[in-house]
């Protein structure tokens, strides 16, 4: 059996400096608007960063809408796509609603077009070949959410970010399970 | 110290930090790093949720003409060498208030290895 070795270099992510976030975000995330409307907030930061967030769960929702357009994917792969794309618009939708609340403009999404040629959607010629794209996708979102936890000072912030990542290794793991590619050899390989 | 010495002592030290960097800097490893961490947001080659990384150093900060950065970096005069890449990546927002990244790299290892990569990549 061929092994996969996980690197055990560090993994930290995009989002380290989520000290700005302050704990009313962490609450409008963790859908408690009532407590978020009780606590200070520090609005442009948490909207800039919560923006990252969102623009990475667009671009999430559109590779898997080229993946589901493809015609390269049969029945059950289909599906679970579909539904992973469903897990990442409910990401999507508590994002916008939290930057709302902040009064911030959430980012766009842009056209299906562009994502198709930022991701090289034309090189994708196998069901494979878009599995690999989700996957990479997911391991980049995961390790994102986890780079997270490390700098939270509030439990529930750090909370939240794990209930994120979580989804993002489970559709990691189904990916990866799918290509036929074995589990990591060593544990911890996620956020390292 | 006489003179000659002085030189030598120089010389020695200035052939230890060129050998740290020739021994140490991995451009291999730094592409596993970038594969791992920056692919979330980054290509070399496709503005994504960041800018494309090809050519970024010796580019102006802010610099990919079709990429919306924050008026932050589209404001800086900053160019991006070796050394400007590592304090972004110790702490972006340190270096340049206001941009959006929220991404560092605490390892000084990670950050020379990557920084390495990215100077392959032009």
């Amino acid at each position: 059996m061929k092994l996969v070795v996980q690197s055990a270099l560090s993994r930290r992510n995009f989002l380290a400096t989520t000290t700005l976030l302050s704990a009313g975000t962490v609450a409008l995330l963790a859908g408690n608007t009532a407590l978020a409307q009780g606590l200070a907030t520090n609005p442009s930061a948490d909207v800039g960063i919560l923006n990252v967030a969102l623009g990475l769960e667009h671009e999430a929702i559109n590779a898997y809408q080229l993946g589901a357009g493809s015609g390269l994917l049969q029945k059950p792969v289909l599906d679970i796509a579909v539904s992973f794309q469903s897990h990442h618009k409910q990401h999507r939708d508590a994002l916008i609603a939290t930057i709302q609340k902040l009064g911030g403009r959430p980012v766009e999404e842009k056209k299906l077009d562009e994502y198709a040629k930022a991701l090289n959607a034309a090189a994708l010629k196998s069901q494979g070949d878009v599995l690999d794209l989700a996957a990479r996708l997911e391991l980049g979102a995961t390790n994102a959410y986890l780079g997270v936890i490390p700098a939270f000072k509030d439990a529930a912030l750090a909370k939240v970010a794990a209930r994120l990542a979580a989804d993002e290794a489970m559709h990691w793991t189904i990916l990866t399970n799918a290509l036929g590619r074995p589990l990591p050899a060593s544990a911890l390989s996620f956020g390292a | 110290m006489s003179s000659i010495s002085k030189r030598f002592s120089t010389l020695a030290l200035s052939f230890f930090v060129l050998q740290t960097s020739v021994v140490f800097a991995d451009a291999t490893r730094g592409k596993s790093l970038y594969e791992s961490r920056c692919v979330g947001c980054h290509s070399i080659d496709a503005n994504r949720v960041g800018p494309a990384h090809r050519g970024v150093v010796g580019r102006k900060v802010g610099g990919v003409a079709d990429f919306d950065y924050s008026p932050a970096l589209k404001g800086s005069k900053l160019v991006w060498d070796e050394q400007l890449l590592q304090r972004w990546l110790i702490n972006p927002e340190a270096l340049i208030p206001g941009q959006r990244m929220g991404y560092s790299v605490s390892d000084a290892k990670d950050r020379t290895d990557l920084v390495d990569y990215l100077q392959t990549q032009k």
